[in-house]
């Protein structure tokens, strides 16, 4: 079903679907200038949410320059245009108006929530930090201030500390390696140039993805996009970053911390979100690693007591893949925990799942993935999370299918191509017993 | 199972004519609250106990969250973690927690799945069936939640020192999850009492939220939560607090501290505890003072001062029992706590001695009142909200009326609030330095 709609001189295209029976439909708007976005028009409520995904994260912060994202996502609203960063705020804070932009791995990520009475000024600030930030000197050195201290106060955090070994071990020479929020000289180093140049390469219009739900029409939002995106260029430049592959094979990294409970983090290479095995993957996950009746938590949880919970996931990034997981238990109990995940991880290669566990993960998978949608943030979420995927607008359509089409043969398959047990790779921050380390840990600095 | 909720749902309560929720009670005396919201196909039911950690027993610490583990161990009718497995193969997802005042129990699942959630939480309301090796090994999965969320923190170790000293007598001096050496010694037979003690329809409250209509949740409580009988239920009894006479000061100093931080809390009215009439004012108040980067405190400390990194303030007024109203901030680099608690100090003063303006009172009502709206926006957060504030004995139209009633506070009230409550004597100041640091 499509129809095409005038407003004025304004010329939106619409698509709709209609995914979800009874729930919600998605209209694909395209505005007068060309910029897209879908949306869920839904007017019970007086709000409207935006959220919007810029390919380019933290992975493209420039070689001694890394923080650069990060910082950049706290300063947007910091000051634009001619509001000075106190003018900026009151703006905001006066008129209940949330934005917020967040630096992740491969992508830029902001988002907006606005009463439809308060909409105008919203979208006219969101424009502001766009196109017109300030960086000056002053919430520069403020926000800085906030980012070191974040950085002292993690510092010592047995969580914060396995996590940024592993990484660091796993991505030795690449962006993927370094800390996204950056360390005090790299912090140190970034000027109001370097913010500037970030927001030019960046926030363009071919690497942009929208989503917005709530009191809109689409021809408002047409409108919307133009006025908010339309002075953005054309294309963004972003540096090359290489592919890389995860080389670990079976290494244990301690770094001892005067902690009673040991926190570990683990996992190999992993499958690409573009692998036709991808969705066969995610119901090996389920099986393995899916909370409560999943093998790792019924083993390791549930019989045994070793933990108040344990995850494991395949984790796709742009140019790298991995499976990653993390468990904390009491420091001497720490090799009983890892030998007994080993052991399920091996047997879960060889053998697959069951015909019971393969039909309770499908019910579960296809039943449980409505409910996310559970609020305005998360619908506009998951809609710029499937344009960024590239899955199409009846992906919520199809994707029952593509679950119920996965065989076991193809999960067999999968579980020996995906799960290395010998390859599985560990980190320990605590004063683990029982576990020598085989390789010396990187240095959680830096 | 689930996670201990150790935060409270701070002053965001509901909003008139914001929820518009159906309200009745079944003859058991279970009393149902319904929201219809029909924008997705999702329900989330929940059923919430009023009772919490603040009314165990005397040396059972920590067996009201660990009885919450315990409910998804089993019943006569279904094995150990089979209701669990039910809910993930009808694609839904549950979970639970446990607070100061109440437990609840949660899950989300599409409409048509409604009932067979229903029955299973009705079935485990009466029926629990424990064995020993099950609550053994679950009484070592608390142990290590305990490690996960403080034993390995310092700075949360410091917070359960700080909350301990903030309480002379009344049980929120004590950690919803429980002191370690409380938790090895609980047993089976704890965990029956309690639940014998507490868990009955009529000491319970139903929320659903989300795509239904309150016919239908009203003829499916009734079938299968209805036949379960009343039973008495002795009223929660708590300790009273004494006078505070003596202002308190503790401190922490500690390699896994990186960051020094400054806190000073007051203890304070809550809505149903002290000088209640003051609690709308406290709200006002603590937006004034510590809502966000446009609040005084972060203006003073932050903006101007550049002395502090962070700082504002919190109160939580919906609490049975005393509550608090705090004060924060992180020393910049090259600045000291004392540099914060100087300023804070400074703040207090003048906020003592002139109150606050006329501005700041309509912007914080207007800022509060427009939440409301926005708390609408989810499937969930009514359900939280309008549970967690029944459960601590507010009423249903004491949340429609909060934005009504919020919009009445003057700039008297703030000032009068803040003289009654902001008095030293009854102050913990707490102090967490990085080792080295002065």
């Amino acid at each position: 079903m499509s129809r095409w709609g005038f407003v004025g001189a304004a010329l939106v295209a619409m698509v709709v679907w209609a995914p979800i029976v009874g729930a919600f439909e998605i209209t694909k708007v395209t505005s007068p200038g060309g910029i897209k976005a879908w949306l869920v028009e839904d007017h019970k409520n007086p709000i409207i949410t935006l959220r919007m995904t810029f390919l380019g994260g933290s992975s493209a912060d420039p070689a001694g320059k890394k923080g650069l994202a990060y910082l950049a996502s706290g300063l947007l609203d910091e000051g634009a245009g001619t509001l000075d960063s106190t003018a900026f705020q009151k703006a905001l804070a006066e008129e209940s108006i949330s934005l917020s932009f967040d630096a992740n791995t491969d992508s830029f990520s902001g988002g907006l929530t606005t009463l439809t009475e308060t909409s105008e000024q919203a979208f006219n600030l969101l424009r502001l930090a766009l196109t017109e930030a300030r960086f000056d000197a002053e919430p520069m050195e403020r926000i800085r201030g906030q980012i070191l201290a974040g950085l002292r106060s993690r510092k010592e955090n047995p969580n914060r500390i396995a996590g940024r070994v592993w990484w660091k071990a796993a991505f030795p020479d690449h962006p993927y390696g370094k800390p996204k929020r950056g360390t005090p000289e790299s912090l140190a180093s970034i000027t109001p140039a370097d913010l500037k140049g970030f927001t030019k390469r960046v926030f363009a219009r071919d690497n942009l993805f929208i989503g917005v739900v709530g009191d809109i029409t689409p021809d408002r939002l047409g409108a919307v996009l133009d006025e908010v995106f339309g002075a953005l260029p054309e294309t963004s430049s972003m540096p090359e970053i290489p592919d890389v592959e995860v080389d670990f094979s079976g290494d244990m990294m301690i770094v001892e911390r005067p902690v009673p409970q040991s926190v570990v983090v683990f996992g190999h290479r992993g499958i690409a979100r573009e692998d036709p095995d991808w969705y066969t993957a995610t119901l090996l996950f389920e099986v393995l690693a899916g909370g409560f009746g999943s093998r790792l938590t019924e083993e390791i949880r549930e019989k045994r007591g070793l933990t108040y919970g344990i995850s494991a996931y395949p984790l796709p990034l742009d140019h790298s893949a991995l499976i990653v997981g993390g468990v904390s238990t009491v420091n001497d109990r720490v090799a009983e925990t890892i030998d007994l995940l080993k052991s399920i991880w091996a047997r879960f290669g060889a053998e697959g799942p069951t015909d019971k566990e393969i039909r309770d993960a499908k019910d579960y998978v296809n039943g449980s993935y409505n409910l996310r949608f559970s609020n305005s943030g998360a619908i506009a979420g998951v809609l710029t999370g499937i344009q960024r995927q590239d899955l199409g607008v009846d992906y919520i359509e199809r994707r029952p299918a593509i679950i119920e089409a996965i065989t076991a043969e193809d999960l067999k398959r999968v579980a020996k191509r995906l799960f290395r047990a010998e390859d599985l790779t560990f980190v320990v921050v605590g004063q683990p017993t029982g576990v020598t380390a085989t390789r010396t840990a990187p240095d959680p600095e830096g | 199972m689930a996670l201990a909720v150790l935060a409270l749902f701070l002053a965001t309560p509901a909003r008139a004519g914001v929820f518009e929720p159906t309200h009745f009670t079944l003859d058991n005396g279970l009393e149902v609250v319904v929201v219809s919201d029909h924008r997705a196909p999702v329900v989330t039911h929940m059923v919430w106990y009023r009772v919490g950690s603040a009314d165990e027993p005397r040396g059972k610490s920590g067996i009201s969250h660990f009885l919450e583990h315990l409910m998804f161990k089993g019943t006569d009718k279904l094995g150990p973690g089979e209701a669990s497995k039910i809910i993930a193969r009808i694609g839904g997802n549950e979970n639970a927690f446990t607070s100061y005042d109440y437990t609840a129990y949660y899950q989300t699942v599409a409409p048509a799945k409604l009932e067979t959630v229903m029955e299973i939480e009705a079935d485990r309301m009466v029926n629990l069936r424990l064995t020993e090796d099950h609550v053994l090994a679950e009484r070592d999965v608390v142990l290590e939640e305990r490690r996960t969320r403080t034993d390995n923190s310092d700075a949360a170790k410091f917070r359960e020192q700080v909350n301990a000293a903030t309480y002379l007598a009344y049980p929120y001096r004590i950690p919803v999850i429980g002191w370690e050496h409380e938790i090895r010694q609980l047993n089976q037979d704890d965990a029956i009492a309690f639940y014998k003690r507490w868990y009955a329809p009529n000491n319970a409250i139903l929320i659903v939220a989300g795509d239904v209509s309150a016919d239908t949740v009203r003829v499916l409580a009734e079938k299968h939560y209805g036949p379960i009988p009343r039973r008495e239920i002795a009223p929660r009894s708590r300790v009273d607090e004494p006078p505070h006479l003596a202002p308190r000061r503790l401190s922490m100093t500690s390699a896994q501290i990186g960051q020094a931080r400054f806190a000073r809390r007051y203890l304070a009215p809550s809505h149903g505890y002290g000088a209640s009439e003051h609690k709308l004012a406290l709200e006002v108040l603590t937006e004034i003072l510590g809502g966000g980067t446009t609040s005084r405190l972060y203006r003073s400390l932050v903006f101007d001062g550049k002395l502090a990194v962070s700082a504002g303030s919190w109160y939580g007024g919906d609490d049975i029992g005393p509550s608090t109203f705090g004060f924060y901030g992180s020393p910049a680099e090259g600045k000291t706590v004392e540099d914060v608690e100087a300023a804070i100090d400074g703040e207090i003063a003048e906020l003592l001695k002139d109150g606050v303006t006329e501005d700041e009172v309509a912007s914080a009502i207007k800022r509060l009142t427009r939440s409301a709206i926005f708390a609408r926006d989810s499937v969930t957060a009514p359900a939280r909200i309008i549970g967690a504030a029944l459960a601590s004995g507010l009423t249903i139209e004491e949340i429609e009326s909060w934005p009504e009633r919020v919009a009445t506070v003057t700039v008297d009230d703030v000032l009068a609030a803040a003289r009654a409550v902001l008095k030293p004597e009854r102050s913990v100041t707490s102090i967490l330095l990085p080792e080295g640091a002065k």
